[in-house]
């Protein structure tokens, strides 16, 4: 597979420090083991409704994370659990609301798929497919608009890019010149279909772009170090002046669409090419090549499995969400009522 | 005082506003360098400049989101969905997210926001441009819903609505753009959520909305003139429904008639029927009875869109009828 990721907005990432590199590591763990407790969850009927799991597309979230700054905004989809981990939610939170109990993120009232953290900037995940990019591109117009310089970064799956919201966000995003970057999640499969076989186009983002006055803009999305670069490139842009990216980062899920898709439609070849561009342990190999000890990665991965564990016991000792939360905060002053 | 139309009050409300808080900006189609297409919005841009009146492509998705993030991320905009029945094609935004979105997050974030848009019928657009959409809000959690039925209300309910915190959706009755009438100097704000007695009488409460409001007077009068004395309650707001005032004036009277520019289904006057049946079932003197525009798409032709919506001679007749039970 070729990459045409445009050098001028993919500068070389020998600016990582080893202990940055090591990060991105443990990032892209912390997200793996917490998507494995979900599912361990999942079977034991804790986590309920449906969950959608970033299992194979860590790099992703964690390279564009590692290039974003403090008050920088999020905007991400119903498959974004290790969005909010990367940004510095605490896994506990996140795990009990999807327990749905008192001591989740929102209280038990959102689930997996709503998650929100305004403290850390991001401003939602989206279950609709598409609405976070029209959505997004308001937070950038307020820090447009105030001056702050904060970036917004609105990642979103492949199948978004054939709904009509995409295409009227680019627009709007290019047209208002909007501190934004849009990162598209392809992991070849739109739910149960693949991509290419209900797209125009072989890269469903990137070749639109051009239709948008964008550079399109291709990153192996396995390739933790390549997507930071990437987008580190496109959020000074950003940041800059310089207006929205559009980057197509190139990965796999290696699970189902949701907990009810065991993936059977994906033929074995494809799925075990893919499993050998795992991006955690061909990082894990690359790190330990430029002579990181194995054992700091080692320990890395024990520390995880200790935060994940606490994290459970955590989500699991919360109690369920008072009854009288049924009936709080849809308006902004607490409460529900229709009625005066 | 000075003699407003309906059309001025809008901008002068949204004016109003901007001029107090710089944090409120205004977008649409056509709403800047145009003054709008019903030129609600004349004199914004050359007032408050293109930084904070912003022309935008024909893109309801993209307007509305980026009016949901800006209201998220501190700004507090106002938007233009130019005609209410164009709200079928943004539907997502308002129906799931930003009445939503609130609550999922248990209070994290807030949408002070406001969407306003022309509304209902009265200048044979035809199916597509002339329904009264209100009751379709009215129906999601989330939501708040006003429909001013004349200029001092207009711009006093869209300051209360700018100020809100709110998602709150305005809804003009475009039939009533050029209609005048005297609004006091300097500012007026109103409070959302508060019906208005606009008649007292002791026969009848005659509840309406919007552009049926001046039809309701006018019936008022006319019934008046036959023996009946109308209570006549101008709803303003659907969402918070004010049905202590609703209440008060329908149980002092017995009887209640709405009058409702929303086809037939699922109209406003159907949740007011049912809760003073429920809540005043010991006042009632008669059935009470719906005025509506038929179940159907609105005809654009002169006469069939006046025969679809309440006339006043069909309100007239109506209660005339009703009052013999």
């Amino acid at each position: 597979m070729t990459f045409t990721t445009d050098p001028l907005t993919n500068p070389p990432t020998d600016s990582l420090s080893t202990a940055d590199q090591i990060d991105l590591y443990r990032q892209m763990v912390r997200a793996r083991q917490f998507e494995k407790r979900c599912y361990d969850l999942f079977l034991q009927n804790l986590v309920k409704g449906t969950t959608h799991l970033y299992i194979g597309q860590e790099a992703i979230a964690t390279g564009v994370s590692a290039a974003m700054s403090e008050g920088d905004y999020t905007f991400v989809t119903y498959r974004g659990h290790a969005h909010l981990l990367v940004r510095g939610t605490p896994m506990g939170p996140i795990l009990a609301e999807m327990l749905g109990r008192s001591n989740g993120l929102m209280s038990g009232k959102g689930g997996s798929m709503h998650l929100i953290d305004a403290s850390r900037g991001v401003l939602g995940s989206y279950a609709i497919i598409g609405a976070q990019l029209v959505i997004a591109n308001g937070a950038a117009w307020a820090a447009q608009y105030k001056e702050t310089g904060q970036v917004t970064v609105c990642f979103f799956g492949d199948g978004a890019t054939n709904i009509g919201a995409f295409h009227e966000a680019m627009n709007f995003a290019v047209i208002w010149n909007l501190p934004i970057v849009f990162v598209c999640e392809n992991n070849q499969y739109m739910e149960y279909t693949p991509i290419r076989s209900v797209t125009a186009v072989d890269r469903p983002a990137a070749d639109r772009a051009g239709a948008y006055g964008l550079d399109p803009v291709v990153v192996d999305g396995n390739d933790v170090e390549a997507v930071y670069g990437t987008a580190a490139a496109a959020v000074h842009k950003a940041r800059t002046g310089g207006g929205p990216t559009l980057i197509e980062a190139l990965t796999y899920r290696h699970g189902g669409h949701s907990r009810a898709d065991p993936g059977k439609y994906r033929p074995d070849e494809e799925l075990q090419a893919w499993l050998a561009k795992d991006p955690i342990p061909n990082y894990r190999s690359a790190l330990i090549g430029r002579g990181v000890a194995e054992r700091d990665l080692d320990l890395i991965d024990a520390q995880t499995r200790h935060e994940v564990d606490e994290a459970t016991e955590m989500a699991k000792s919360g109690g369920l969400p008072a009854d009288e939360l049924l009936w709080t905060n849809l308006w902004s002053d607490g409460s529900s009522g229709w009625r005066t | 005082m000075a003699l407003v139309t309906y059309r001025e009050a809008v901008a002068r409300g949204i004016a109003q506003e901007m001029r107090r808080d710089e944090s409120v900006v205004f977008l649409g189609e056509d709403v800047a360098a145009a003054g709008g297409v019903f030129k609600t919005t004349v004199g914004l841009l050359d007032e408050f400049g293109p930084k904070r009146v912003r022309d935008t492509p024909i893109s309801e998705q993209a307007i509305l989101g980026a009016t949901m993030g800006a209201a998220m991320a501190g700004l507090r905009p106002i938007a233009e969905i130019m005609f209410s029945d164009f709200y079928a094609v943004c539907w997502d935004l308002v129906a799931n997210e930003m009445s939503k979105s609130r609550y999922m997050a248990d209070g994290q974030v807030s949408f002070p926001l406001v969407i306003k848009s022309g509304n209902g019928a009265g200048l044979r657009f035809g199916a597509q441009h002339s329904q009264d959409i209100s009751n379709w809000a009215m129906a999601i959690p989330g939501l708040k819903v006003v429909c001013p039925s004349n200029p001092v209300d207009m711009i006093g309910l869209m300051a209360a609505a700018v100020r809100d915190n709110d998602p709150v959706l305005i809804f003009e009755a475009k039939g009533m753009y050029a209609e005048k009438a005297e609004v006091p100097n300097g500012e007026i704000v109103d409070s959302l959520g508060k019906a208005k007695i606009i008649r007292e009488g002791d026969d009848c409460t005659i509840a309406a909305l919007g552009m049926m409001v001046p039809r309701a007077m006018r019936a008022a009068e006319i019934l008046s003139s036959r023996g009946i004395e109308a209570t006549v309650v101008d709803v303003r707001s659907l969402v918070p429904l004010d049905v202590t005032t609703l209440m008060a004036a329908y149980s002092r009277t017995g009887r209640l008639f709405t009058v409702e520019e929303n086809p037939r289904l699922c109209g406003w006057g159907a949740e007011l029927v049912s809760i003073i049946v429920e809540e005043g079932f010991e006042y009632l003197d008669g059935p009470p009875v719906r005025i509506t525009t038929p179940h159907l798409p609105l005809p654009a032709a002169d006469n069939l869109e006046d025969l679809a919506l309440p006339s006043v001679e069909r309100i007239v007749s109506t209660i005339t009828e009703g009052m013999k039970y």
